[in-house]
């Protein structure tokens, strides 16, 4: 402001005469302004996410929104994925595999730098595995480091992989936030202050507030990093995300979190919006350990009672793709089984009085709009298969306790997001779906182990099939990824395989 | 008086304990799990022991409570299991925004509530009471978020005037200071409204008496009487609501920092009790409690200053 008024000021007293109109004094400043702006125009891109970390190290931390702002920004792993799901290098750059699949040699990449300046090699990336694979390692997912026996240095740019077991998965695996490469100088502040290679460099954490990060100058390829800053708000309602994006104080907020407010971004000219996939599967969890739901016939009555186009409507006002087994609709080796057990209320009934079912059932159902709105539907949709339902919105620390650790429900209503997770029915009888198989567990080590990818296709089918047919839970649907952007940015991906978004490819006018 | 104050302080002590001991119990009684919130519903049980062993959640609660006391009275409230960083690092770099939002909140209650509450009384039965009684009935009925809300839509998405929330950081004064024009407002608002309807009723109780007659027919003008001799007796109900608001804007912040997404205590505590992170929501309700049992004392003290007589029954 002040320097507006200065610069309108001069302006003024640079003329000889005072019968300069405001209008002219105004085009002035404006066209002053303008010529001046691109000399100083730093490229910031502004956006908005709706859940805070409270650490920003994704090796220590589940937390989905430290690997939306930091994975593949400013830290990186050996491979990378692209917006469908396939592998890539990155700090890799090439890669070996031995005959027998349990040997895997990397080349890597040369010039990268970590950003507190120290050199990246071999030896970080030992460090960085040994620690998630040891003993009282914390790693949020440790299970993608079980198959590895030894890590070798060859040299400072090569590295070699001893597996205990063929892992289908491995490439995928180690391109996620979990394994993220991390310094040994650097790894006690990750949690405040991460450092990494990446193209950004984290700048500022002002908690409960904002999170910026710079452009990393030193990065290998930063001619092809578009953006100078990257600021992250975090805004958790949904009222105020809107107000946010309306008022122009963001540029992106992908994972948008209020269907029913989209209709508003899809009718303003300023903005544009994208509905795309995510790794979520929405299922109606049931619980197989107790009756009824440890009998077929009644999980199979559920099936027939649910109508997921009325769920879908309802709960995400139609932005979201129906499911009939585990696996999104936009992989590969997906099948559509959403025909198995076609919506018939009347065919319900009939089944659950055969199967015996005639208590009342809970559903107890987590703090997630997905899962509240669908929780009410699903109430009423069993109402008329002659199922009465009590309805329980729980807290998320007392879903964790009682429906997660103690299977203390009937059924549930929760988004599995991790990639690769049909291994959940495989987990056995301890796991809160209470369900165990030995011909799904046969299936599935199969399926971890298979590297011949057409092979592996057609056992993932079987898989699919397997669990549809079972009708171990209700799937319901896919979680959609909403975003809203306003017009000029460019480069988000549509759909989310994983848990991070690439930032370095994206563009803002 | 320095007995009072002796007795005061013990029992602030001793409330401070009392809480302490509540808010350990009941963290550790409600259901949830630090180690699972933390590490997600996927994450191995090995991952989530070695963890648990981390954060010092293996050993037993009254063992965890006495260490938390030993360490609190050395000025030491432990590590966030979350944030992992010492909960007074937490708690000070949020504490100004909260403060400020309270204390502007607090002072604009007290000067609109009184003034339209004095207005409203001495303009008892005219247009001027029906409106102030109005915005006031109407100020008591609307829930604090949704006022926010619709502040926002008026002043930030339609006119444009003032941000719609986040805060800038107080190195730019004037823009914190314009950040928290609207959550002033929401917040103020429905104390304001309270306020009014009980400074005009109390005010209207007090213009009944003869000595107000008395200082009317000695040639005092309207405005003198009401502020020299009908306020000051009108001071005892008013100055009790306005403890009262102490306690009801320090809590309001946590609904106004979430709709305004500010980084006050208020969105901290909210965040921490649905996370289970005990040390950080300890000492966040301790110093709440401090605060409320602060301004209760205040307000006590402040009776004795409106009305001398109260003093001997203070003992």
């Amino acid at each position: 402001m002040t320097t507006l008024r200065s610069a309108s000021r001069q302006t003024r007293r640079t003329r000889t005469a005072r019968t300069a109109t405001l209008a002219t004094t105004f085009a002035t400043v404006l066209s002053a302004l303008a010529l001046t702006s691109p000399a100083l125009a730093e490229t910031k891109l502004r956006i908005g996410l709706q859940q805070e970390p409270t650490v920003l190290d994704p090796t220590s931390d589940a937390t989905a929104s430290i690997d939306s702002m930091l994975t593949h920004n400013v830290f990186e792993s050996l491979t990378t994925v692209d917006e469908s799901g396939a592998v890539l290098p990155n700090l890799a750059s090439d890669w070996t595999i031995s005959e027998d699949g349990l040997t895997y040699t990397f080349t890597l990449v040369e010039g990268a730098t970590f950003h507190d300046g120290t050199a990246f090699d071999a030896e970080d990336v030992k460090f960085t595995f040994e620690r998630a694979m040891a003993e009282g390692s914390t790693n949020p997912s440790k299970s993608i480091f079980e198959p590895i026996e030894s890590v070798t240095v060859i040299d400072p740019k090569t590295i070699e992989f001893k597996l205990n077991r063929k892992d289908a998965f491995f490439l995928f695996n180690v391109a996620q936030g979990d394994a993220s490469i991390i310094a040994p100088e650097s790894v006690e502040a990750n949690a405040t202050k991460p450092v990494g290679t990446g193209p950004f460099m984290f700048d500022s954490w002002t908690r409960g507030d904002r999170l910026t990060l710079a452009k990393y100058a030193d990065y290998r390829d930063a001619a092809d990093v578009k953006i100078d800053k990257v600021e992250f708000r975090f805004i958790s309602d949904p009222a105020a995300a809107t107000a946010a994006l309306m008022s122009e104080e963001l540029d992106a907020f992908p994972g948008f979190p209020a269907p029913e407010l989209m209709t508003q971004f899809e009718a303003d000219p300023r903005f544009k919006t994208v509905v795309g996939s995510t790794n979520g599967e929405v299922i109606l969890a049931l619980n197989n350990s107790k009756p009824p739901f440890n009998d077929l016939k009644a999980r199979q009555a559920l099936s027939h009672a649910i109508d997921r186009a009325e769920i879908i409507d309802g709960a995400m006002y139609g932005m979201a793709v129906p499911i009939g087994s585990f696996y999104p609709p936009h992989a590969p080796d997906y099948i559509d089984l959403t025909g198995l057990y076609p919506h018939d209320s009347a065919k319900a009934k009939q089944m659950f009085e055969e199967a015996g079912v005639t208590e009342e059932l809970t559903l107890r159902v987590p703090p997630f709009p997905y899962a509240t709105r669908s929780g009410e539907i699903v109430q009423a949709e069993l109402a008329k298969a002659g199922i009465k339902v009590k309805l329980e919105n729980v807290e998320w620390g007392f879903w964790i306790d009682e429906v997660y650790k103690k299977k203390n429900y009937d059924m549930t209503i929760i988004a599995h997001t991790a990639p690769n997770d049909l291994s959940n029915f495989a987990r056995g009888p301890k796991y809160f779906y209470g369900y165990q198989s030995d011909d799904f567990d046969a299936l599935w080590n199969k399926i971890k182990t298979e590297s011949d990818t057409a092979a592996r296709a057609e056992l993932t089918k079987q898989a699919q099939t397997y669990l549809a047919e079972n009708a171990v839970h209700g799937f319901l649907f896919q979680l959609p990824q909403l975003s809203v952007y306003r017009n000029g940015v460019d480069g988000f991906w549509a759909a989310s395989p994983v848990l991070f978004q690439p930032l370095a490819g994206v563009t803002i006018q | 008086m320095q007995v009072i104050l002796l007795r005061r302080t013990m029992g602030f002590v001793l409330t401070l304990i009392a809480v302490s001991v509540i808010v350990f119990a009941v963290m550790n009684v409600l259901p949830g799990d630090p180690a699972i919130t933390i590490l997600g519903i996927d994450s191995t049980e090995d991952a989530r022991a070695a963890l648990r062993a981390e954060l010092g959640l293996d050993r037993p609660v009254w063992l965890r409570y006495l260490d938390w006391v030993w360490h609190a009275a050395q000025g030491d409230f432990g590590t966030s299991y979350f944030f992992r960083v010492p909960v007074t690092e937490l708690i000070t770099e949020r504490l100004p925004l909260t403060l400020s939002l309270a204390l502007a909140g607090m002072t604009v209650t007290v000067v609109v509530g009184i003034t339209l509450g004095m207005i409203a009384a001495a303009r008892h039965g005219t247009f001027g009471d029906w409106a102030i009684m109005l915005f006031s009935q109407m100020g008591i009925a609307v829930p604090a978020f949704w006022l926010s809300i619709l502040l926002v839509l008026l002043f930030a998405v339609g006119l444009r005037w003032l941000p719609p929330g986040g805060f800038p950081g107080w190195d730019e004064p004037l823009l914190a200071a314009r950040s928290l024009i609207l959550p002033t407002t929401a917040l103020a608002l429905v104390q304001s409204a309270v306020l009014a309807r009980v400074t005009r009723s109390s005010a209207l109780e007090v213009m009944r008496l003869d000595f107000v007659r008395t200082a009317r027919a000695t040639g005092l003008s309207r405005w003198r009487v009401l502020r020299r001799h009908i306020l000051p007796n009108a001071l005892v109900p008013i100055v009790t609501i306005v403890g009262m608001q102490v306690a009801a804007v320090v809590t309001g912040t946590i609904v106004i920092e979430n709709v305004f997404y500010l980084p006050g205590l208020g969105r901290l505590i909210f965040q921490s009790i649905a996370n289970r992170d005990l040390f950080t929501v300890q000492a966040l309700v301790v110093l709440f409690a401090a605060i409320v049992v602060t301004a209760n004392f205040l307000v006590d003290i402040a009776y004795v200053l409106i009305d001398p007589r109260l003093k001997g029954r203070m003992t």
